[in-house]
């Protein structure tokens, strides 16, 4: 009896040679327990070197692995062949970004993204260090736990449409980050992330699609965060133009 | 270097069933205005007079019109259901560490909403 095998159709693309990708199909030896990026590493390794992407911790702890899996942006490492098996399985590059080499994407845009919204505590002043350190309680901590659970997978940009259309929008998991460091009690710095969140490719062009909270594998939930970000933009506006001599 | 940026197929929506029902959301957005188009213009005929006031109802009641009304209900219950349901993940109540249940922020709003709906009804009804 023939060992089972399974079908992997991948999309290529080498730009030195290719004018646009094209899928190119590879069988590999089925076995239960791999996960898709088991069976990528097994074609890098035996069957075609010259296939290129990202990959580190392989345990849904780094983020790098994000591929698009029958068209579902998945982590390759947390997504297992016998979910599909016999049927072949799609992979391609995760969609909405550019593509640099066959799977790999260029994330220059959510680098400077995640870095306009400053996701790090921001203080008015320091206090000194023998004012010892800051505190924080059990309570303060569960406000933005959930959503500094995020690991830069950028899922949730292959999953939302809004970014598809305009690739500008700050999207799902910069906003996420934002509001974890606007809802730490350490943080001074949610007037500065305000510009960012205010503009007008900013939490406004969110329609709250829902999908980058399904595909995230953190559990992050970063359409939660883009809607609780609009509450409170609007519930400050509110105190602005109620109480506009209060410190907002 | 030379990335490629793979196009939007106009389809897109039709892709996945959250894409295809947020689109479905969207869209009742069209019943709602139009039926708020036709109430303004009933406040019009209201003001005009009782004659054209009753001509306005006499046209309201003609089938292709009613049908409307059947479509744009549907269109705003389906509105106001998603929108309900999403609401728990936007409205954060906290008590200590924990966080009110979804049930609960979702069933105040339900709640909330069918006494207003009673008593429009119960203004609208009564003579």
């Amino acid at each position: 009896m023939s060992k089972p095998t399974m079908t992997l159709e991948v999309l290529r693309y080498r730009p030195e040679q290719d004018q646009a990708p094209r899928f190119q199909t590879y069988e590999v030896a089925y076995r239960e327990d791999w996960v898709v990026l088991d069976a990528i590493n097994h074609i890098k390794d035996q069957i075609d070197g010259t296939l290129s992407y990202r990959w580190s911790c392989r345990m849904g702890v780094c983020g790098s692995c994000g591929m698009m899996i029958n068209g579902v942006p998945k982590l390759s490492c947390a997504t297992f062949l016998k979910d599909y098996w016999p049927a072949p399985v799609r992979i391609e590059p995760l969609a909405n970004f550019p593509i640099e080499r066959d799977l790999v994407i260029v994330l220059d845009d959510f680098m400077e993204k995640l870095t306009s919204v400053k996701p790090w505590i921001i203080r008015e002043e320091e206090k000194p260090l023998s004012e010892g350190e800051y505190r924080q309680s059990p309570a303060e901590l569960a406000r933005y736990k959930q959503f500094s659970m995020c690991i830069n997978c950028m899922l949730c940009y292959a999953a939302c449409p809004v970014y598809a259309m305009d690739p500008h929008f700050l999207g799902p998991a910069a906003t996420a980050l934002a509001q974890r460091y606007n809802m730490d009690s350490r943080d001074q710095g949610r007037r500065q992330r305000e510009e960012v969140f205010a503009s007008h490719v900013g939490i406004w062009d969110c329609t709250y699609v829902g999908e980058c909270t399904v595909v995230c594998p953190a559990n992050v939930d970063p359409a939660g965060a883009i809607q609780q970000a609009k509450l409170s933009s609007t519930l400050d506006w509110f105190k602005g133009v109620l109480m506009p001599w209060g410190e907002r | 270097m030379r990335p490629y940026r793979r196009p939007v197929a106009p389809t897109w929506w039709l892709s996945n069933r959250a894409y295809f029902l947020f689109i479905v959301r969207e869209l009742t957005s069209v019943f709602i205005a139009a039926y708020l188009v036709l109430f303004l213009l009933l406040l019009h005929n209201i003001a005009v007079g009782r004659e054209a006031y009753e001509a306005y109802l006499r046209f309201l009641a003609t089938p292709g019109l009613l049908v409307f009304h059947v479509l744009a209900l549907a269109a705003a219950l389906f509105h106001t259901v998603t929108w309900f349901n999403l609401l728990p993940n936007i409205m954060v109540v906290r008590y200590g560490e924990n966080r009110a249940p979804a049930i609960i922020i979702a069933g105040v709003n339900y709640v909330a909403w069918i006494a207003v709906s009673i008593f429009i009804a119960w203004i609208v009804l009564s003579r």
